[in-house]
């Protein structure tokens, strides 16, 4: 801090040339903001934080306003706060006033600061935009009508996923947000990894639904409806229900979820181990036999739908594993159909994901049996929510259930499968044991733990060196693939996934999780890690039963028909 | 080699800073700008076509279709504003079913809108190739077009 600058009368610390909205931020006074986003270069373009500078007496937006000596600051003159009253009053001018149909009703930044800044009539009467509502993708909806032009998709889209789907198209007053040559979004070179939809702050984004298919369901007699929730979604979503950050649902959410109707409960952290078996088994092939090396983990349907489209000289890296998400719906179709001496399109499966490309995964050619898909219907986390509330279940008074057999028990190992890194590490445990006989002295690997983008470490496996990286945001992807293809070596193994962080900051979790959010997920995942007694995916004694009584060994006959894919280049405008 | 890559010879900096000119020059050749040359642009300067797509259509001189055999260019100036050209330009489009900047589907007619193109006294005005048609009405853009269709069948 080297600066004081006067603000609302008031002399606080500054560092010269940093913006004044950190200044404000830091010091508690909030500033409305819809373009602003975080470590973001500043655009400037909503006008939503502009304050007033009594020096030159003009109005400057805090996001992109470096902090000066001498400057002299009002965050709430009554010129300010008319101004940004203004500023929402003519977004609205032309905004769809559909607010009591839209899915993002009352989780809506547009609509907090209408009220925020008290608007309470209609001053300006604008023309209403006109544009087409895009259905094509199966993942996510775009309404370009209800878009305010912030770019904050834009720009997660190009900076942080390196995809660059979306830009502004046109000029002035037919400016929007679309894709090259207005393809629909299912043409386009989008992975469907939903971080457009956390950071929009109105309907415009949103996610592809399938109630109605699944209710259907429900309400078939002569379906089992049978549902699976992904590692991440029991500790992540508190901030949904308005519980605690970080608390694990685990219980409550079986219970809550055969209260729906749901015919089995099955946790995908239980298939998690299943990809464990059957991934070191091919990492181990791949080193002992000379297959294409690094490997890299095909769990997130993000990042394979882009390694289709950008990098597709790194398919051949990519594992053949089926995600979790498709090998519990491959088994529940072929296994536990024998059980139930059930016919696969007896079943209807459903998966809860904390992800939107999921559903784009389960709807692919590759995951498909006799043309039975392995996985009916996906929700989100967001989505599970107002299913929940849908069926008037109390989340609150509901006593804990355990999931079904035989799909259901998991390791901690399959569990951490949620949080980036969480995969290395399950693999890592178990191609230890494989390969040396003997169990790790320390499970924690704490370097491939935590937030960063990009983790890497050498890992003893006996008496082979296993070079490892685990990368999330794809932008950060792209970097390490690029590094390899200039002849980086000393890489075997690589864990990508699509979203910042892992799957507990997925496309389709809670929209407004902060970072400390995020943290209190990923410390749910690893506590659970700590205090639970199977630790490693080869101890899950009903992945054991599994491989005893129907798929035989990892990459064997069965597996190599049910678990495993392959993919392919993929043509799209990149 | 295609006709666009001898363009993107003559800019061998793959900055961006070289875009438009490029984009410049494959439309003075073709007439317009392509899916396929855009993608043929992205892969030289390591640009996602979204962009390339957003820089031109933020300027009014890229098309991204083909010119009719009659290309329409109508006045937006403003006496030929003041003077209904409004009405001519809805009126065009109406009776050719086509949007400005586009191109009819059997490639016989396209609508651009130009500002200002000089003919004030002859206000409103549309140009067909070049060729100027004075205080056109909606009734007279009726006949006219009926001649370039007529003209067509002869041919």
């Amino acid at each position: 801090m080297d600066i004081t600058v006067n603000i609302n009368n008031q002399e606080l610390e500054a560092n010269q040339g940093e913006m004044l909205l950190d200044v404000l931020n830091r010091n508690g006074i909030k500033v409305p903001t819809l373009c602003h986003i975080k470590d973001a270069f500043p655009t400037g373009a909503c006008r939503m934080c502009v304050v007033e500078d009594l020096n030159s007496g003009r109005l400057v937006t805090a996001c992109s306003f470096p902090v000066e000596l001498n400057m002299k600051i009002q965050t709430h003159s009554p010129r300010v706060v008319e101004s940004r009253k203004t500023i929402i009053e003519l977004l609205l001018s032309n905004h769809p006033d559909d607010c009591l149909y839209c899915v993002r009703n009352k989780n809506c930044e547009l609509q907090d600061l209408a009220d925020e800044h008290h608007v309470r009539n209609r001053r300006i009467r604008g023309q209403k935009n006109k544009q087409h509502l895009d259905i094509s993708s199966a993942s996510i909806v775009r309404d370009p009508e209800k878009c305010i032009l912030c770019g904050r998709c834009v720009y997660v889209c190009e900076q942080v996923m390196g995809v660059a789907c979306i830009d502004f198209i046109n000029r002035g007053n037919k400016s929007t947000v679309g894709t090259a040559f207005h393809q629909g979004l299912n043409t386009s070179s989008c992975i469907n990894c939903g971080q457009c939809i956390m950071v929009c702050p109105t309907g415009a984004l949103t996610e592809q639904n399938h109630f109605a298919e699944i209710q259907q369901a429900l309400n078939d007699p002569a379906k089992k409806v049978v549902v699976q929730y992904a590692p991440s979604i029991s500790v992540s979503m508190a901030e949904e229900l308005g519980m605690e950050s970080g608390k694990d649902i685990n219980g409550i959410l079986n219970a809550a979820l055969r209260k729906v109707g749901f015919d089995a409960v099955f946790d995908s952290s239980f298939s998690a181990d299943l990809t464990i078996m059957e991934e070191s088994a091919e990492l181990i092939d791949r080193i002992q036999n000379g297959g294409t090396l690094p490997m890299i983990t095909s769990c997130c349907p993000g990042w394979v739908k882009y390694a289709e489209e950008f990098t597709p000289e790194f398919i051949p890296n990519l594992s053949s594993c089926k995600s979790p998400q498709q090998m519990m719906g491959a088994v529940i179709k072929s296994y536990f159909a024998d059980i139930e001496k059930l016919k696969a399109d007896e079943i209807y499966s459903v998966s809860i994901m904390p992800c939107t490309a999921k559903k784009f995964e389960a709807q692919r050619e590759e995951m498909t049996q006799n043309g039975i898909s392995d996985v009916d219907a996906v929700l989100t986390t967001r989505e599970l929510t107002r299913f929940l509330k849908l069926y008037g279940v109390d989340m609150f008074r509901i006593q804990p259930e355990s999931t079904d057999s035989p799909l259901g028990f998991r390791s901690t190992a399959g569990k951490l499968f949620g949080a980036s890194g969480g995969v290395m590490e399950a693999a890592i445990r178990t191609a230890h044991y494989k390969i040396t006989g003997k169990e790790l002295t320390k499970f924690q690997v704490q370097a491939v733990r935590g937030f960063e983008g990009r983790k890497e470490a050498n890992i003893q496996l006996g008496e082979l060196e296993l070079g490892v990286a685990v990368v999330s945001g794809l932008a950060n992807a792209r970097k390490l693939l690029d590094e390899i293809k200039n002849g980086r070596k000393d890489i075997h193994f690589i864990e990508v996934m699509a979203c910042p962080g892992g799957c507990i900051g997925g496309g389709g979790q809670h929209i407004g999780t902060s970072e400390e959010e995020l943290k209190a997920r990923m410390g749910a995942l690893y506590r659970i890690d700590e205090n639970e007694p199977v630790k490693v995916s080869h101890k899950n004694p009903e992945i054991i039963e599994l491989y005893n009584k129907f798929l035989g060994e990892p990459l064997g006959h069965k597996s190599h028909e049910l678990l495993h894919t392959k993919y392919n280049e993929r043509k799209v405008l990149v | 080699m295609t006709e666009v890559q001898t363009i993107l010879k003559k800019y061998p900096d793959t900055g961006r800073d070289n875009l438009i000119p490029i984009l410049q020059d494959i439309q003075n050749n073709d007439g317009y700008l392509s899916k396929d040359s855009i993608i043929e642009v992205g892969k030289h300067l390591h640009m996602p076509t979204s962009k390339i797509f957003g820089v031109a259509t933020f300027y009014n001189q890229f098309r991204f279709e083909p010119y009719g055999k009659y290309h329409i260019q109508v006045c937006r100036g403003t006496a030929c504003h003041v003077l209904g050209s409004k009405t001519v330009l809805q009126e065009l489009e109406k009776n050719l079913k086509i949007k400005a900047g586009q191109t009819s589907r059997d490639g016989l007619f396209s609508i651009e809108v130009v500002a200002c193109i000089g003919a004030c006294g002859l206000a409103p005005v549309i140009t067909v190739n070049g060729e100027f048609h004075a205080k056109v009405t909606a009734q007279s853009i009726a006949r006219l077009i009926e001649e370039y269709k007529a003209l067509e069948e002869l041919a």
